[in-house]
């Protein structure tokens, strides 16, 4: 019987050259909640797996309550008390709440024998934890916050004593994520041991008793969370002093560019996810749309950039009108003035196996410039792709490397290049530092704000309100699809997070 | 009375040409509905037919071919689950190469070891799957309609029919009621979700394949043991993708499945029968149109009922641990 | 151990691993036909004596790579927009009609060099069209394009049937095929052009339909990476939703991309119809649709791996003519499995020796490893 509920022991992991846990050590008391923060590819997921059994150290023990184990797969991690919820929810969308907590303990082959067992055990936990779900509900019905209370019942489910989280708030409001952190307090109560993978610095204050920070692949400290603050756990991630706020000035805001009426947006299965939203954003200021992930704000995005087809409201930009309902294009769009960062820089920013100069050209490859009669000017476009990279400091300076080699933070550098660049009256953003490193955020954040001195209209959304507050000049919030309130950047993080949480005090909507 | 005489047999004749479908469409069903996509359906039923005319004819045993014809497509069927499975390749390409190779590969097997051009010898009647009558189907024929459509419908087909159209319910059973059954539509819709609660992927992928191999052998034993006496050249005819057609039509569902393979087996009895039948008004029809008629309607179907039918989320995609 | 993440030089990629798929491929096939009784050895021998033992094999060699270098860059052409046009084979039967009407119009009042650009014009256009249907149907209802095209194949062989019966045969024919051309139906060899080797292209029908398929083959290489549309094209096939964001439109990127797919597989009918049998037989696409997607998988379809791919097909078929004939055992069937196998080993298993490939490499060299360093992930 060990004090340690979980002990590392010279971890060390390589995927071919990317070294991404070096001798870690880590030692984790039981009935406590410990966290790990570090910054996107400071190793945190790869050294989770290794716990949860997705891959093997090349090196290294891992001790379970004392005991060395060998966890060679998520069976063998279940088996010693270990249950993973993961960021991405590993949840079967059309199977029902029941049937995936029974996937992998069903009991029996024939499914009928061990299903009033397995109600009976759910609805035990249930109560115990007040994580109320309904057993019979399809899963891809549920709002976002209850598919994450149906991945905790899962872990306990199979009697986990450990339980590991891997940023679980990020689709949380503030008010679940308390209810997600009195949770795990009772769980601590009650002698579980939690682990808490997250990069939100406050959560870690608020909740944990031990933190410990990695950076590059090695751990570089542990701390008792009362004795250290978030200055020093922010230079221990990234190695240097870290400046949290960004420095702005006044904004000047002037003629209306993009204004939206009535727009409500229903996707393919027919669900409102846009609900009559209206707002104008002016010529040098900032907008920006605070909300919980899921909240319609990725629609909105969507039908404005004319990505996908809008149910009905108006658009205008610049003054003229766009056919979001009809046949509005991202291509005539951004003839119009409008440019777009979007959320998911993998799979719609960037084509990842197009060399860099490749990218810089996407949804502008039509620009006469880069053409030479019929075919496409290559050294042109070589030429001014070299020009934004210096620009950007995107590194490595090769336009013809293949970007999937590039970090994220180059990665959107890229992209924001790209966007930037074309001096568009309209700038719209999405997630603009999701997955960068802090260095590159602070560049970032100075660009959106170069952008809106050079007199840009700007619609900022993103999940991180951090971002939002320090970025906005005038926030909105989003919930459920509306628009529920508008407030200015120097609103209080709670008065925030109740409108975030659909709580409304008095409706306000943006004109 | 004419009419319904010529109902029963038309009937009668959806039935024998649904049997292979129906086979191949659950064999399919099994195989998709865990995320592996085969558009090989066709080359193992033909493997399977060629093994089961062969050994049928060697050792004089129609279980023997049977058994032969199971072994040969659980093996190919294995060949594909290890290509799109273990090495992650591209299902699609697995598929047609292995029609390929089977489709050469029986020619040349069989002209080396039987020398007849490319088919294997007529089975005698120890090589063949007789009929089964069911009970008083005899005593009952002489009934006005459901005595017809007793002896004459239900009664009198080779023991595999009976087997096909029982394994439609028993794969819904399988595919509902089992723990099994649940794990394989789980790792065809969120194989992430299989992996982290502790079961194995590639295992459990690799045991829907076996069961599409088995499946499919049963159909290719069909073809050349019971519908035939013996394996002829390409006896498969592009079964194994009309099969595939009836798949997806059926949205992947057992129920359906029965019904979209009578649908087509009834297509193929109806151009049979009326091969150069002057129809009323539209005169003779081409026997190249009837010919090609299920694959005409196959695509309207797929063109206008379907649209975008949903198939299994994680379908076509080789599961990667996400880094 | 993850030796597999690690990238491979230049030469590794893009020739060792190719060539050692293939050669694994050929193992096999050469298992097969032990298992028939025969020599590998000796089927080895007669292949290559039979494809490039004198200037006439290797004019056979050239005119059936012709065919297969129209058929795989066909398919490499889809294949960029991320489709996998299975239908070659059907699109290269209904281009034949196309030939066939320009022939049977004008072979007896134009010369050649004019029937050909007419008949080249008509191969293409029908060859399109019969592509443009399951592209738009992909495109427009979501109806899978590998399964349409798969029935579209099937659908070609009847309507061939039907045409040469009905519509082409002249009266009295017992052969389903249509008249014989004159001589503006007829393309010239290049036996001027095999001379200069000094080789004689004997009875082969090599012609000129070679030298439209390598002014094809840099055709598509100009387009796929030196044009918007190839552009619109490849980034519709890494990433659908990304040609969304740049204001690429789906549908017509892929209609389009189907079409001319369509008709580089029927511009094949040039070869055979107007370069060999002066008219138009039933099947005399002979299975060069499947041989397609085999030439575009080795070639990695890149218009400058699919010409050699074409080659060694070409290779395949003359030389399996001549085993066939030297080997009765050993019919044509050979060259569907060897097709099946190369298939399999360039397309589905195509990274199987990877592992194996890249331990050998990074132990051999530090120079490469420190290569593959500074390139890696």
């Amino acid at each position: 019987m060990s004090e340690l509920a979980i002990e590392l022991k010279g971890i060390d992991k390589s995927f071919g050259l990317v070294h991404a846990n070096r001798n870690i050590d880590l030692k984790v008391r039981k009935g406590t909640i410990h966290g790990i923060i570090g910054e996107n590819g400071a190793g945190k997921s790869t050294l989770m797996s290794i716990l949860y059994g997705f891959y093997q150290a090349d090196h290294g023990d891992i001790l379970i309550d004392g005991r060395k184990v060998d966890i060679r797969d998520p069976n063998a991690a279940i088996a010693a008390g270990i249950g993973m919820v993961h960021q991405h929810f590993m949840l079967v969308e059309n199977f029902t709440v029941l049937e995936n907590i029974m996937l992998g303990a069903e009991e029996s082959q024939v499914l009928n024998a061990g299903i009033t067992k397995a109600r009976a055990e759910l609805k035990r936990l249930e109560k115990e934890y007040a994580l109320e779900v309904d057993p019979d509900a399809v899963i891809e019905e549920l709002p976002v916050g209850i598919q994450q209370r149906v991945e905790i019942l899962k872990a306990l489910y199979r009697r986990a004593d450990i339980l590991i989280l891997d940023e679980p708030t990020g689709v949380l409001t503030p008010a679940e994520a308390d209810h997600l952190f009195r949770i795990l307090g009772q769980l601590k109560d009650e002698g579980k041991t939690v682990l808490l993978i997250t990069h939100k610095l406050r959560e870690i204050m608020a909740i944990t008793d031990e933190v410990s920070v990695m950076r590059r692949g090695e751990m570089v400290a542990t701390r008792t969370t009362k004795e250290t603050s978030v200055e020093e756990l922010a230079e221990l991630m990234v190695g240097r002093r870290v400046l949290l706020r960004v420095e702005k000035g006044e904004a000047k805001p002037g003629d209306v560019k993009l204004s939206v009426k009535n727009l409500t947006v229903r996707d393919s299965r027919g669900v409102t996810m846009v609900d009559d939203v209206s707002f104008d954003i002016r010529a040098g200021e900032i907008v920006g749309i605070a909300g919980v992930a899921g909240n319609g704000q990725s629609e909105l995005l969507e039908a404005i950039s004319g990505i996908h087809r809008a149910t009905s409201g108006t658009v205008l930009l610049n003054g003229r009108p766009v056919d979001v309902t009809g046949h509005a294009d991202p291509a005539e769009l951004r003839k119009s003035g409008l440019a777009h960062v979007p959320e998911d820089r993998h799979h719609v920013g960037l084509v990842l196996k197009f060399e860099e100069s490749e990218n810089a050209i996407l949804g502008y490859h039509d620009d006469p410039k880069y053409r030479k009669g019929l075919l496409l000017d290559i050294d042109a476009i070589r030429a001014e792709a070299e020009e934004k990279i210096a620009a950007y400091d995107i590194r490595p300076p090769n336009p013809r490397l293949k970007t999937a080699n590039f970090s994220g933070g180059n990665q959107q550098k890229i992209v924001l290049a790209r966007e930037m660049e074309r001096s568009p009256d309209v700038l719209i953003i999405g997630q603009p530092t999701r997955g960068v490193d802090v260095g590159a955020i602070e560049f970032i954040h100075r660009r959106i704000i170069e952008m809106r001195d050079q007199g840009k209209a700007v619609l900022l959304v993103s999940v991180e309100l951090d971002e939002i507050r320090a970025l906005s000049d005038r926030i909105l919030v989003m919930f459920a699809g509306r628009v529920v309130g508008e407030r200015a950047p120097d609103a209080s993080e709670g008065e925030l997070g109740l409108l975030m949480a659909g709580v409304e005090g008095s409706k306000e909507a943006a004109e | 009375m004419e009419f319904f005489q010529v109902f029963i047999e038309l009937a009668q004749s959806t039935v024998r040409l649904s049997t292979p479908l129906i086979l191949a469409a659950l064999a399919g069903l099994f195989t998709e509905r865990a995320g592996v996509f085969d558009i090989g359906l066709e080359g193992k039923m033909l493997g399977a037919a060629f093994a089961a005319g062969s050994v049928a004819y060697i050792t004089q045993s129609v279980y023997m071919g049977l058994g032969a014809a199971i072994l040969v497509s659980v093996l190919l069927a294995l060949v594909h689950g290890y290509a799109s499975i273990t090495q992650r390749g591209s299902q699609i390409v697995s598929g047609v190469a292995i029609n390929f190779v089977v489709a050469g590969s029986t020619v040349i097997l069989g002209e080396a070891w039987f020398r007849q051009g490319g088919r294997t010898p007529a089975l005698s009647a120890d090589g063949r799957f007789g009929t089964i009558k069911l009970p008083f189907a005899d005593a009952v024929r002489e009934v006005p309609i459901l005595g017809q459509i007793y002896s004459g419908l239900l009664s009198g087909h080779s023991p595999l029919t009976y087997l096909a159209f029982l394994m439609v319910p028993a794969s819904w059973w399988i595919l509902y009621r089992t723990r099994f059954g649940l794990r394989l539509r789980a790792v065809g819709e969120n194989p992430g979700a299989v992996d982290t609660a502790g079961i194995s992927v590639i295992w459990l992928r690799y045991r829907a394949v076996i069961c599409c191999g088995i499946l499919c052998g049963i159909a290719g034993a069909y073809l050349s043991l019971a519908a035939n006496a013996g394996f002829t050249k390409g006896m498969t005819a592009g079964k194994g993708y009309i099969a595939l057609a009836a798949l997806i039509f059926a949205k992947w569902r057992p129920k359906n499945i029965l019904f979209a393979c009578l649908l087509f087996g009834f297509l193929d009895a109806f151009a049979i029968r009326y091969q150069g039948y002057a129809f009323p008004l539209i005169g003779k029809v081409p026997v190249q149109l009837m010919q090609a008629l299920p694959y005409i309607l196959t695509v309207i179907l797929l063109a206008g009922f379907i649209g975008k039918a949903i198939p299994p989320k994680a379908g076509g995609v080789p599961y990667v641990k996400e880094r | 151990m993850s030796v597999p993440y690690a990238k491979l030089p230049a030469w590794a990629e893009y020739g060792l691993i190719p060539l050692v798929n293939l050669a694994v491929a050929f193992l096999i096939s050469g298992l097969v036909v032990l298992i028939v009784g025969e020599s590998p050895l000796e089927a080895a021998y007669h292949m290559i004596n039979g494809a490039f033992g004198r200037g006439e094999y290797i004019g056979f060699t050239l005119y059936y790579t012709t065919t297969f270098i129209f058929t795989g860059l066909a398919v490499a052409v889809a294949f960029h927009c991320g489709l996998f046009n299975i239908g070659g084979e059907g699109q290269a039967y209904i281009g034949g009609i196309g030939v066939a009407l320009a022939c049977l119009a004008f072979d007896r009042t134009l010369p050649w060099y004019l029937v050909f650009p007419i008949a080249i014009v008509g191969a293409a256009f029908f060859g399109a069209l019969w592509a443009m249907i399951p592209g738009w149907l992909q495109a427009k209802r979501g109806s899978h394009i590998v399964i349409t095209t798969i029935m579209f194949n099937f659908i070609a062989a009847s309507l061939m049937n039907y045409l040469l019966n009905k519509v082409f045969k002249p009266l009295g024919n017992m052969s389903l095929e249509t008249r014989t051309f004159d001589t503006g139906g007829q393309l010239p060899k290049l036996d001027w052009l095999m001379s200069i080797f000094g080789l004689s292209v004997g009875s082969a029908p090599f012609n000129i339909s070679f030298l439209l398929a390598l002014l094809a083959a840099f055709g598509v290489w100009v387009l796929i990476w030196r044009t918007k549309l190839g552009y619109e094209m490849r980034t519709m096939g890494h990433s659908p939703a990304a040609a969304r964001y740049a204001g690429i439109k789906e549908a017509r990127i892929i209609v389009i991309a189907m079409m001319i797919s369509g008709g580089l597989a029927g511009m094949m009918a040039l070869n055979p119809i107007m370069g060999e049998q002066f008219r138009m037989q039933l099947d005399f696409v002979q299975g060069a649709g499947f041989v397609g997607i085999a030439v575009a998988l080795m070639g990695r379809s890149h218009p400058a791996g699919i010409i050699p791919a074409a080659l060694l097909f070409g290779m395949l078929y003359q030389g399996g003519a001549e085993i066939s004939f030297e080997m009765p055992s050993i019919s044509r069937d050979m060259i569907v499995i060897i097709q099946g196998l190369v298939i399999l080993f360039a397309g589905a298993l195509e990274h199987m020796f990877r592992p194996a490939i890249t331990r050998i490499i990074l132990g051999l060299s530090p120079k490469t490893r420190d290569v593959a360093a500074t390139k890696g992930a």
